[in-house]
């Protein structure tokens, strides 16, 4: 004999998040740039995970040299040209992409894991606790990313580890603002007062009531920091302070390539556009995100 | 309105106190020993360890750092071991170039941004708006460097216009030196085929370095003039009879004011860290080309005094935003 209800289906038991669901994919097909930039980030994604498979010359990523090949113009067997080395291009901008994909993720990873909770605690208990945390921020602030990272390298020594170390430092103080004036508007919130009245912790507060609330503007932003952290670091590799050759890093290729122009222009013209596709897909999903899960600041 | 300036005074002493801070333990957690930077590749140990006493690298943290502030504080950054010469000199000497370009740049940004938003608004929606807007998110993901490149293989190698990197041609006379900005002294000077020459090579590198800042100053025309747009006193003014480009350009123009001010404010800072990038390809010789060839020697000097430079700079520009927000909405005076 049995007392239990019939259990409901997942379906139905999530019926409220479905709809919403539905109605966030909708609304983001209809904007084509949404669209362009999901495309854009799915392919990077895919090429990022079966580059091995894609790149015609695999070898070609890990310094192979095949000196007969050197500099050949764009062609049927080498899509993108050849280097220096006679390695094929097209395989090493594919095989690029998984550098980029790990890079990105690790900077924004750190600059989420450090940023969110320091800018929750700086808005929930605001005082003297915000006071520190947002004038430290400031200053990090005060100083363009790209010449923080530079010194902060410049004192490591070059490599691509160091110069990912480098912009996790300088990427951190962006999440704190946003954060931070997100949770300030919540923490008056009646139902946090309310979870506050029934005797809830801190701790429980900031996780249950205050984090959650906060999670569309950083998603907004970790998807456009994606692109821009992509960026930064080929710029560092791009300068000679990051990924160093033969690693197949986009800003270092071009950063070679520069002594090649501008009779082997191919050497610098398809590591280029892979970042701009890159960075573009990444801004245009970003775009994309705010204007469904976060309308409000989609206006300004 | 005098508490209120010595409050933001006051905050942006502290702030600089804070980088100068910054910049300390940054030099101090480097694996590589200065002493031993300073002394050469082939120093013996005795000498590395006279350098290390007569730099102070002997003495305790806290003593380094009241000397290190103290040296600050007379205008000594140090001495840059590839230049030979001290920080503070070679920052005289390359700063009034990046100073010229983002200049230059900045000027670029606001004529054309700021049409091209309204030109947007206006068109809200419609396919001009949507291309300007996607040219504008393409501006922001365009790598500067590459895009540099690219600009350099067109205007200057297919078709022969402008000149690839440099400032100056050799066989141009510099204009005699006044603000070091060639484009003001040549003017100052009368030498129109100076100013020609120095304007020709200032403008493809101005075109990178002002990309990102011309797009979000569109962005953000684009977003005010939407609201002002569709205000009630528009509507009033329209109702009146006040012609559509009146509108426009009176009402319109006066509140996209502000919020450019303060992506001008913004985006010093980060224009002044884009020369980095700008500097090397074209070869400007600014405090960006300083600090990359700085940091590939491993010199962290230079780097440590670009670093604080451009600081200070984001710093002062963003409290004259301040005040003159202050002078142009007293409402905000109080404000904390």
């Amino acid at each position: 004999m049995s007392l239990a209800l019939p259990r409901a289906s997942f379906a139905e038991r999530h019926a409220a998040s479905i709809r919403q669901l539905r109605f966030y994919a909708w609304s983001f097909g209809r904007s084509p740039s949404s669209l362009l930039g999901l495309a854009i980030v799915l392919a990077f994604l895919l090429v990022a995970a079966f580059g091995p498979w894609i790149a015609p010359y695999p070898m070609d990523a890990a310094g192979a040299m095949n000196l007969s090949n050197r500099l050949k113009p764009p062609s049927a067997a080498h899509w993108f040209g050849t280097d220096e080395m006679g390695n094929d291009l097209f395989s090493r901008v594919v095989l690029a992409t998984r550098t980029s994909l790990w890079v990105g993720l690790t900077i924004v990873g750190i600059a989420t894991v450090v940023g969110v909770p320091l800018g929750i605690a700086a808005g929930y208990f605001g005082g003297a606790v915000r006071a520190v945390i947002m004038r430290v921020t400031d200053i990090f602030l005060s100083v363009p990313g790209i010449v923080l990272a530079l010194a902060i390298v410049a004192a490591l020594g070059p490599g691509i580890l160091n110069g990912i170390i480098a912009l996790s430092i300088v990427w951190w103080p962006g999440y704190v603002r946003l954060v931070e004036a997100k949770a300030l508007a919540l923490r008056n919130e009646p139902f946090v007062e309310a979870a506050r009245a029934v005797g809830a912790g801190h701790v429980r507060i900031l996780a249950v009531h205050i984090l959650p609330n906060c999670t569309s503007p950083i998603i907004v932003k970790a998807s456009m920091d994606m692109g821009l952290a992509i960026l930064a670091a080929a710029s560092l590799g791009f300068i000679g302070l990051g990924a160093k050759p033969p690693a197949p890093e986009w800003g270092a290729m071009i950063s070679v390539a520069r002594n090649y122009m501008p009779n082997w222009w191919w050497y610098a013209v398809f590591p280029g556009f892979a970042i701009y596709l890159t960075v573009l897909g990444f801004n245009l999903f970003g775009d994309g995100l705010r204007d469904i899960l976060d309308p409000k600041s989609s206006r300004r | 309105m005098a508490l209120f300036v010595l409050r933001r005074v006051l905050l942006t002493g502290l702030m600089l106190f804070g980088l100068v801070c910054i910049t300390f333990v940054v030099s101090n957690v480097a694996p590589s020993d200065p002493a031993a930077l300073a002394a050469g590749p082939d120093a013996t140990r005795d000498m590395v360890e006279t350098i290390r006493r007569e730099y102070g690298l002997d003495r305790p943290l806290p003593e380094q750092f009241l000397r290190y502030v103290g040296g600050l504080l007379t205008g000594d950054l140090g001495r840059s071991i590839v230049t030979t010469r001290p920080v503070a000199m070679d920052l005289e000497r390359f700063f009034p170039a990046t100073l010229e370009l983002v200049l230059l740049s900045m000027t670029f940004g606001v004529l054309v941004g700021v049409p091209l938003g309204m030109f947007s608004a206006v068109l809200k929606n419609r396919t001009p708006d949507h291309a300007t807007r996607f040219v504008a998110v393409s501006l922001v993901a365009l790598p500067a460097f590459w895009f540099g490149i690219l600009l350099q293989l067109l205007f200057s190698v297919q078709l022969e216009w402008l000149p690839t990197s440099g400032r100056l041609d050799v066989a141009v006379p510099p204009p005699p030196f006044v603000t070091g900005m060639l484009l003001v002294d040549s003017l100052l000077a009368g030498q129109w085929e100076t100013f020609g020459n120095a304007l020709s090579h200032a403008i493809l590198p101005a075109l990178v370095l002002s990309f990102p800042c011309l797009a979000s100053i569109l962005r953000v025309n684009r977003a005010e003039m939407i609201e002002v747009l569709s205000s009630d006193y528009v509507t009033a003014a329209k109702a009146h009879g006040v012609s559509r480009l009146r509108v426009i350009c009176v009402h319109a123009l006066r509140n996209a004011m502000l919020p450019t001010l303060a992506i001008i404010g913004l985006r010093w800072g980060w224009m002044l860290g884009s020369t980095v990038l700008v500097e090397t390809v074209f070869d400007w010789p600014g405090i960006g080309l300083y600090a990359v060839s700085s940091a590939i020697a491993g010199d962290f000097k230079p780097v440590m005094g670009v670093t604080l430079l451009i600081g200070l700079n984001f710093m002062i520009v963003n409290l004259i935003v301040d005040l003159l927000y202050g002078v142009l909405d007293p409402r905000l005076r109080t404000a904390p």
